[in-house]
């Protein structure tokens, strides 16, 4: 018989502390779709998506009953559609937006990624027709999420594709002020992009992975906080430590089960686990509050990044032995807007927008649900996303940019989005301007760290 | 398969009997009980087998859940394999 108190601790986790399976997301390979006539590209784009993907949603809601873990989301994402817009590069590949949104609505996902390109050394046919179709199809769409690759440890950085990136951006919000500036909140910009990552909005389906495959994304900032606020006062950070990584494992197993489990059910080959610490806008479901129940005051106040740090290696430490393959983003992700806590300091000032950015050189991901003041120009949106960028290839980590103009707002005001991905106050830029090195456009070559052969 | 079924709340008299009749009616087999106090709320732990049961068991689970709401009980029913994989390696 198991153990009368793992049994409970599992259930209390479930029952008050947020756990759950954040995302099974499936992978689709759109390759055999490539077709010169747009109109049957999307069909055959179609057709495949609701043949693969018929099941999915009621799987994971088996899953989720059989198990008793919430399956928070279940999603779809697939070759970057730039690869498809290539073949018919006179036509507006936002037709292939429009098919995407369909079929996400068809199976009965919450998202559905790949409206993307990858063009961290330059554009090839297809990928500046979809880069600029981005804040069309984001307008006119519900489901799709888009995101753009312009940098890498082994390219550098395409500065050419940056600059564009901020004007797509402050234009993505723009084309939906009446909506919160929504469209922007689907948009990421991505240095060092994962091929096999299963969160939103940056998933997309690399070409190297295999035909169909099922990624599982897990949470637990709750489960997280939960294990700390039990710790002594007097424990030191090596025994803070271990108790990440032991309730990381305990997650990660979880994880593990339900992919496997999902992968036998839909006759579709296991890709990875992502090991990432999600939060949501969930009193207690939050990385801030995390590293807040390791002594900070506020997130954002000294000390933050070097906590961060910490937390985000003993989740990895702790995930990676609870699953065959891990992938993906897989740290802590650091959203604003979608945690309770970094709304919170964000408000207070105490969080700032320069903290943030050092925060995200030993986090997984970057600067996510960042909401900036309505008049920001796409040249200071551009250069943010270049430095985000270059801390990623310099360290060899994926960095990802998501900001969110909100027009016609200032500091001091908000953007409510709603569900998981909540509300942001408006946060202060610098007000110098970088016009002059963005417009220089080019390439910042790769570093020596790339020479590794 | 196996289930795990636990139930949470203000103890009260016949609990044990209400869960156990339900199983019992849908031709799951109780293998092993435990009882304990936590912090003034009772915890009841079973262990029971389903793969003869007479309703899937997705739907049992339902059942359970719903007696559980009447009781003012909280009722989980959940297959072995999450603990087994959370707890041991």
């Amino acid at each position: 018989m198991l153990n009368t108190q793992d049994i409970l601790e599992t259930i209390n986790m479930i029952d008050n502390e947020h756990l759950d399976v954040r995302t099974i997301t499936m992978g689709i390979s759109l390759l055999d779709c490539i077709d010169p006539n747009i109109e049957r590209a999307c069909s055959k784009v179609y057709d495949k998506i609701c043949r693969l993907a018929q099941d999915l949603v009621k799987t994971g809601e088996d899953i989720s009953a059989q198990y008793g873990i919430p399956i928070v989301n279940k999603r779809i994402c697939v070759t970057p559609i730039a690869m498809l817009a290539g073949a018919c590069e006179k036509d507006n590949p936002v037709a292939f937006a429009r098919i995407l949104d369909k079929a996400a609505q068809a199976v009965g996902v919450n998202f559905i990624g790949g409206y993307s390109a990858l063009v961290q050394k330059g554009f090839s046919p297809g990928d500046l027709p979809l880069i600029d179709s981005i804040p069309q199809a984001l307008s006119e769409t519900q489901y799709v999420c888009a995101s753009v690759n312009i940098g890498s440890t082994k390219a550098g950085i395409h500065m050419d594709a940056v600059r564009r990136m901020g004007e797509v951006i402050l234009e993505s919000a723009r084309r939906t002020a009446d909506c919160q500036c929504i469209g922007a909140a689907k948009l990421v910009v991505l240095c060092n992009a994962p091929e096999d990552n299963p969160f939103m909005a940056g998933a997309f389906h690399g070409v190297g992975e295999p035909d169909c495959v099922i990624n599982v994304g897990v949470s637990g900032p709750g489960v997280v906080r939960a294990a700390l606020r039990k710790a002594s006062p007097a424990d030191n950070l090596s025994q803070i430590a271990d108790l990440i990584k032991r309730t990381a494992f305990k997650i990660t197993r979880m994880g593990q089960l339900v992919a496997q489990e999902a992968s036998r059910r839909l006759h579709v080959p296991f890709g990875i686990i992502d090991l990432s610490l999600a939060p949501t806008p969930a009193i207690g479901d939050s990385v801030a509050y995390i590293l807040e129940e390791m002594g900070l005051s506020q997130c954002g106040c000294h000390g933050t990044t070097a906590a961060l740090a910490l937390l985000n290696d003993a989740v990895k430490k702790g995930g990676v032995m609870a699953s065959s393959h891990v992938g993906g983003l897989s740290g802590a992700f650091i959203p604003v807007s979608e945690d309770a806590g970094m709304i919170a300091a964000a408000k207070s000032g105490v969080l700032t927008l320069g903290k943030l950015e050092a925060m995200t050189a030993v986090c997984s991901v970057g600067l996510d649900m960042v909401v900036l003041p309505g008049d920001t120009s796409a040249a200071v949106l551009s250069a943010i996303i270049a430095d985000e960028a270059v801390i990623g290839m310099v360290n060899a980590k994926t960095t990802a940019v998501r900001l969110i103009p909100a027009i016609g707002k200032q500091v001091g005001q908000e953007l409510h989005f709603g569900g998981l991905l909540g509300s942001g106050p408006v946060m202060a830029v610098n007000p110098g301007s970088p016009e002059g090195f963005v417009s220089r456009g080019g390439r910042i070559p790769a570093p020596l760290q790339s020479l590794k052969n | 398969m196996k289930a795990i079924i636990t139930v949470l709340g203000k103890d009260m008299v016949g609990i044990l009997a209400k869960v156990s009749t339900l199983c019992a009616q849908r031709n799951a087999n109780v293998i092993e009980v435990t009882q304990s106090i936590m912090q003034d709320m009772f915890a009841m732990i079973m262990m029971v087998d389903v793969s003869e049961a007479s309703v899937p068991f997705l739907e049992l689970e339902k059942e359970l859940v719903a007696l559980g709401e009447g009781l003012g009980m909280k009722i989980h029913a959940m297959h072995e394999d999450i603990f087994n994989s959370m707890h041991r390696i």
